[in-house]
């Protein structure tokens, strides 16, 4: 194995050649990235006679606002206007799901420490910034529900329909399970600490006509909520953006409000507007990953098989629905990561509380659902005395022979038909060393009395396509123009994953060009229209297709003028890499596009994909809404300390399930990004609110994502080979933005595997999130205790 | 007087007056001079994606550091150079090999905390040849990624060694330029916003301070910055003392060191680690590089945070303050300078000179644990600081135990010392000590750690003490250089 510390990897050489499909291409932006040239939307050179807003945000986190005097504001030096929802031509609504529960501008119920009440425009950001703090506002308090428990006691509101998935008769199953325990898990939130935080950039036009620069992952939903609050058409409204600087979920619908404000700014003054809050401000208004209460009993046998699960994931949802819907939704469709529940209940419970609207986050809900599922094997391995790992295996889809038929029905009855989850583990198995590691571990733990060590390795299953059926859809745009050169466009927006370098090297194969002959153009709803967010790790699938789509329909264009120009058969033409064979003569792409042109052909078109064989019955908790599976798995070496609880991560070693990568580069940095984003979750990154509502950990110096010395001293990251998706999907590639992060969930169990050893490895640890040295300790001290030592 | 404000904007004469006395670096980069290459991430120091290298005059040598733009005041930079991402580019277009070494290696993904690291990793190339990767880590300690979860980025600061090393700016030309543009005047800046004054000599900052005793004293503003990007504060005047070579000296007086108060933590860390390695690791884990970079071991005090990293290990030292006043200046002990949260022994114009630092006792064991959530580049939930001394006989003679964030100031455990003095240093007097905790702290809870877990770290931190002197072969800890030593 290698380690971190020798690692050298190969140069790769910027794309110019052709052929790129499956090629580790460097990000299309990377030069600029580390030149500073990347430009974001900040960055856009200011136009002319812009303007500057600034949110002014709730003190209280629950109430009423009695009056709101804002005369001091519009005082302060620097300011141009304020604006409160009277100033809103349209709705005072930003709801993603049209719930009509998302004001723009509170206008008397306060529902969140944060949220916004006005907003002030000035000469300068500073200007505005600063008169926002000046307004008088008076409120009636009213007591916060800030948590799970705390909304539980209150009557248990809930923004949003609950979901009830159910397999089998789940009380006759527990009844006659052998065994049977109870236990509850309570997951931690994460804060996405997109590095470019929250922005808008709005410049009116004529008429009604507003074009919004926005760091958003769903330029379309921006379209409609901006149409929707200045009350003019979809039509009349344009958003673009080139690159976020990072979004993992955040600028999915949290980007709305900073950009209708900027609009609505822009509209009343007929100036240019930017909105940019302060980091602080942006957490504090924004909303995070939902937290979870995971209460579940299951019913097993002292093999260590699961005959029956019923669980209640109860989320703090925040005060609107957002998101929250899908996302519990999907905590439920991953409560059985790769698992096989002979019968099953899981209900979900999206809480109302009067904190942030948690929204999308990287893995938008599998991620706790998951971290559920092996809670419950490591129960099950600590009650039996059996190794967690053998637990997994023996629980796993399809089982082990001679199990019969049937063990492939998950909780939402789908079937899974791909499963390879029992090859990953096995070869990751093999390859880090699991077993004899293990027990070299366990002696050296028990010559040392203060620091122990952990092993564990935990599988990842995570369903591809968005619940919502009808997001899963995209379009693209495609120009070849005369000189050869191609502007490719699609619906898909860039925040750091690749997706651009991706879709464009789909094209560069399809057409046989060099990228270096792609044109990337800014994601804007002018080109492609009625876009779906680029979110649940589709972006490649969805954006690939389509943009193979149009590249089709050109070709075949192309196809059919050249065999009437060249005489030949229309069979006989081929776009080979760097050339098109017609018949028996080799023409430059360049050559075929221009006399292609002299001929009339159209070389522009449009590309569409919807994928196929996905349905969803949410009432009967029926259907397949998933059109595959990415497996993976990770393999974590920790070790902690007993005496203050701090940990380090030693060793990683993942393999994981790409399909056929279209960018092996690209893909491992996700993976690699992702593992360590989703340690983070479980491990440093807290959220903490105050007795009033109030968010304590809402800057860098708080709030403590991982830097580099977090890394493990060892990460062994290796993409599972000559495993192509078994749909047809592009290149047969698989998805891979949200899968890896939960690879992290390794971590969590090797930190549990280290504590359970203070206990000779008798009593479940049963680590919450995040998993803190504070956490670690007292699990330690619990174990301890309980174990009699 | 002069009242210009005069610096190097990579090889550009920049001159200004009047300025904005707390005019951040980064806003006049991106608002002023359209450099949008550095970003604002956080605006408090803590993210990096605003990283600068700045070159200043070291006792006549150029010395590059990486600081963070978003904190830093614009005109404490007088008679500097300031290189961004946008400087670093051949004039011929082509990329620098750390940019280079970042391209091949897929070290961004968003990109938007890449030029700051790209800067961070420069300053590292400047500054060393084929550094560890544990160096590299904390030379990007000040600066987050949240995409790549940095192996790319680890491997590209291993391969921008391996690329063309020709540097390309001449650093005789610039020492040259910031050499003539040093003087001894008090630069003396005014705006509708504020004064701004930098005296060039300690006499001249005395006089200053008596003269306008409601004036902020700046450092290396990585506390004061945030006064003004997060608290908004307008600060009227302001007195910089970042121009005073004097205050930057560091003098080893044979059993104490002398620390002028302006010595940054980068400089001071070498000397004190000389002391010991449990204060090199305690100055490796103080901030980011660029915070070390600027923050100042005067700041540090002066400032009165309740857990300030350094103060409890020089509390346990017995250092002691030269504070300067007018002509006068007076020395106290350190722990009583602190006297309520937020609030020092510093009277009306006076101003931290100096810390006087002794060096360990013969025979005295010394230890110091900050316990943090994440463990580097955070400010510590506990930090302990223990220097026993111990007699022939085995008999612990005498006890300095400091705590910060027990308590609203850096503070003694007097209660717990004197459970230890005169006893053998075994499990007995360690536990006795830690039943005396409690009379000496009662720690509040707070989004770094509960008030519960505070006060067992406390006592917890004095067994890791005693098994780290009595049971060398015990492993004690997990990260850090004193762990690193393990893994070779």
């Amino acid at each position: 194995m290698a380690d971190a510390r020798q690692r050298q990897d190969p140069p790769i050489q910027p794309g110019v050649t052709v052929g790129s499909l499956g090629a580790s291409r460097i990000h299309d932006s990377a030069a600029r990235h580390v030149a500073g040239e990347a430009v974001y939307i900040d960055d856009i050179a200011a136009p002319e006679g812009l303007l500057h807003a600034y949110l002014g945000l709730s003190r209280i986190a629950h109430g009423r606002l009695v009056s709101l005097d804002l005369a001091p504001v519009l005082a302060a030096p620097g300011v141009v206007a304020v604006l409160t929802a009277a100033d809103i031509p349209g709705v005072n609504d930003i709801s993603s799901t049209h719930r009509h529960d998302e004001p723009v501008f509170a206008t008397q119920t306060i529902l969140h420490h944060g949220q916004p009440l006005f907003a002030v425009v000035g000469e300068t950001r500073q200007a505005a910034r600063h008169a926002a703090a000046l307004a008088l506002a008076v409120y009636e308090e009213a007591p916060p529900v800030l948590d799970v428990a705390a909304a539980r006691a209150a009557g248990g509101t809930l923004v949003t329909d609950p979901l009830k998935l159910e397999r089998g008769d789940v009380a006759a199953a527990l009844a006659a399970s052998p065994r049977r325990l109870k236990g509850s898990m309570t997951i931690g939130g994460q804060d996405h600490f997109y590095l470019e935080g929250q922005i808008a950039l709005a410049i009116p036009g004529e008429e009604e006509d507003m074009q919004v620069f926005s760091s958003t992952q769903h330029p379309s939903e921006v379209q409609h909520m901006v149409a929707q609050v200045l009350g003019v058409g979809s039509h009349a409204v344009t958003i673009e953006v080139r690159r976020m600087g990072g979004g993992f979920g955040g600028k999915e619908t949290q980007s709305n409000l900073f950009a209708c404000v900027a609009a609505l700014a822009a509209r009343k003054l007929k100036r240019p507007v930017k909105l940019r809050p302060d980091r602080d401000d942006d957490m504090i208004i924004t909303g995070k990953r939902h937290d979870f209460v995971c209460d579940y009993e299951i019913g097993f046998d002292d093999a260590g098989h699961i005959h029956a699960v019923d669980a209640v994931y109860a989320a703090r949802c925040g005060w609107n629905a957002d998101l929250s819907g899908p996302v519990t939704d999907r905590a439920l469709f991953h409560m059985d990561n790769c698992y096989f529940y002979p019968a099953v209940r899981a209900r979900s419970e999206p809480l109302l509380t009067h904190t942030v609207s948690n929204t999308a986050f990287r893995g938008f809900g599998g991620p706790q659902g998951m971290v559920g599922a092996e809670r419950f094997i490591e129960e099950v391995a600590f009650a039996t005395g059996l190794d967690p790992l053998e637990v997994r295996r023996r629980n796993l889809y399809g089982g082990t022979p001679g199990e019969g038929p049937g063990r492939d029905l998950t909780p939402y009855h789908q079937t899974v038909t791909d499963n390879i989850a029992g090859e990953v583990i096995a070869r990751l198995e093999c390859s880090c060393d699991y077993r004899a590691r293990q027990a070299a571990m366990r002696e050296a733990n028990a010559k040392s009395p203060i620091v122990k060590r952990g092993l564990a390795l935990t599988p990842v299953k995570f369903g591809i396509s968005f619940t919502a059926t009808w997001y899963n859809q995209a379009g693209a745009l495609v120009h070849v123009y005369t000189d050869g050169t191609v502007m490719l466009n699609h619906g898909g927006t860039e925040m750091g994953q690749g997706l651009y370098t991706k879709v464009a090297q789909v094209v560069a194969q399809s057409f046989g060009i060099g990228l270096d002959q792609i044109k990337i153009t800014a994601t804007t709803t002018g080109k492609v229209p009625n876009t779906s967010a680029t979110a649940a790790s589709s972006g490649s699938d969805l954006n690939g297709m389509a943009a193979l789509d149009a590249c089709e329909t050109i070709k075949t264009r192309l196809v059919a003028f050249a065999a009437q120009h060249w005489q030949e058969s229309p069979d006989s033409i081929v776009f080979r890499q760097g050339f098109v064979q017609v018949g028996a003569r080799e023409i430059a792409f360049v050559d075929l596009v221009k006399a292609a042109y002299m001929g009339r052909v159209q070389l522009s078109a449009t590309g569409f994909y919807a994928t196929p064989k996905i349905h969803w019955d949410r009432k009967a908790g029926r259907g397949q809404p998933f059109y595959y599976f990415a497996y993976g798995a990770a393999a974590a070496e920790v070790a902690i300390d007993t005496l203050t609880g701090e940990y380090k991560v030693e060793r990683v070693d993942i393999l994981h399930d790409c399909g056929t990568s279209l960018n092996p580069a690209i893909d491992k940095g996700q993976i690699e990004g992702g593992f360590i984003q989703g340690m983070g979750w479980l491990t440093t990154e807290e959220l903490v609110w105050d007795e009033k509502g109030v968010l304590k950990t809402h800057a860098p110096s708080t709030y403590k994502i991982p830097v580099a010395s977090d890394r493990p001293r060892i990460v062994n990251v290796a993409l599972l080979e000559d495993a192509p998706n078994r749909e047809p999907t592009i290149h047969r590639s698989k998805a891979v933005g949200e899968p890896p992060l939960m690879l992290a969930i390794s971590v969590l169990h090797a930190l549990s595997d280290a504590v359970a050893s203070v206990g000779g490895h008798r009593v479940c640890p049963r680590l919450d999130t995040p998993a803190t040295p504070e956490r670690v300790l007292a699990a330690v001290e619990r174990v301890r205790t309980e174990a009699g030592l | 007087m002069r009242e210009t404000l005069r610096f190097l904007l990579g090889d550009e004469l920049i001159e200004i007056a009047p300025c904005d006395p707390t005019l951040t670096v980064l806003d006049w980069l991106r608002l002023e001079r359209r450099l949008t290459g550095s970003k604002e991430g956080c605006a408090e120091g803590d993210c990096g994606a605003c990283t600068v290298v700045v070159g200043r005059l070291d006792r006549c040598r150029l010395r590059y550091e990486a600081i963070n733009a978003c904190i830093r005041f614009l005109p404490t930079l007088d008679g500097c150079q300031i290189l961004t991402v946008e400087h670093l580019k051949r004039p011929d277009g082509s990329l620098h090999p750390v940019q280079q070494a970042m391209v091949d290696c897929h070290g961004s993904q968003c990109g938007f905390c890449t030029p700051g690291i790209v800067m961070s990793l420069f300053a590292l190339w400047l500054n060393e040849n084929t550094p560890s990767v544990a160096r590299i880590e904390d030379a990007l300690a000040g600066n987050l990624c949240r995409c790549t979860g940095y192996e790319p980025i680890i491997a590209a600061a291993q391969r921008m060694y391996h690329l063309d090393e020709a540097e390309w700016f001449d650093r005789d030309a610039v020492a040259d330029t910031l050499r003539a543009l040093a003087d001894m005047e008090t630069l003396a800046l005014t705006s509708p916003k504020g004064r701004f004054l930098a005296p060039a000599t300690v006499n001249a900052l005395a006089d200053l301070v008596m003269a306008h005793p409601q004036a902020t004293l700046v450092a290396g503003a990585t506390d004061v910055g945030l006064w003004v990007t997060k608290g908004m504060r307008r600060l009227d005047p302001v007195i910089s003392l970042g121009r005073i070579e004097a205050l930057r000296e560091i003098a080893d007086r044979g059993d104490h060191i002398v620390f002028g108060a302006m010595a940054t933590h980068a400089e001071v860390r070498p000397v004190l680690a000389s002391l010991s390695p449990q204060l090199d690791e305690l100055m490796r884990r103080f901030g980011g590089e660029q915070v070390r970079n600027a923050g100042t071991i005067g700041g540090n005090i002066a400032n009165g945070s309740p857990i300030g990293d350094l103060p409890p290990a020089l509390i346990a030292l017995g250092a002691s303050l030269v504070l300067r006043r007018g002509g006068e200046q007076r020395d106290i002990p350190l722990e009583d300078f602190f006297l309520d949260y937020r609030k020092q022994d510093r009277r009306e114009g006076e101003f931290v000179e100096a810390v006087i630092v002794p060096k360990l006792p013969r025979d005295a064991e010394f230890h110091i644990s900050k316990i943090s959530k994440r463990f580097d580049e955070d400010i510590s939930a506990v930090c302990g600081a223990f220097l026993l001394e111990i007699g022939r006989d085995g008999w612990i003679t005498d006890a300095r135990l400091a705590y910060g964030g027990l308590a609203g100031i850096p503070k003694r455990a007097l209660e717990t010392e004197a459970a230890l003095i005169g006893r053998a240093w075994d499990d007995a007097a360690v536990d006795d000590a830690i039943l005396a905790l409690p009379r000496d702290f009662t720690p509040l809870s707070d989004m770094r750690a509960s008030a519960g877990y505070r006060l067992a770290m406390a006592g917890n931190l004095l067994r890791r003490f005693l098994i780290e002197t009595t049971r060398p072969g015990v492993e004690t800890r997990v990260a850090g250089l004193l762990a690193e030593a393990r893994h070779g």
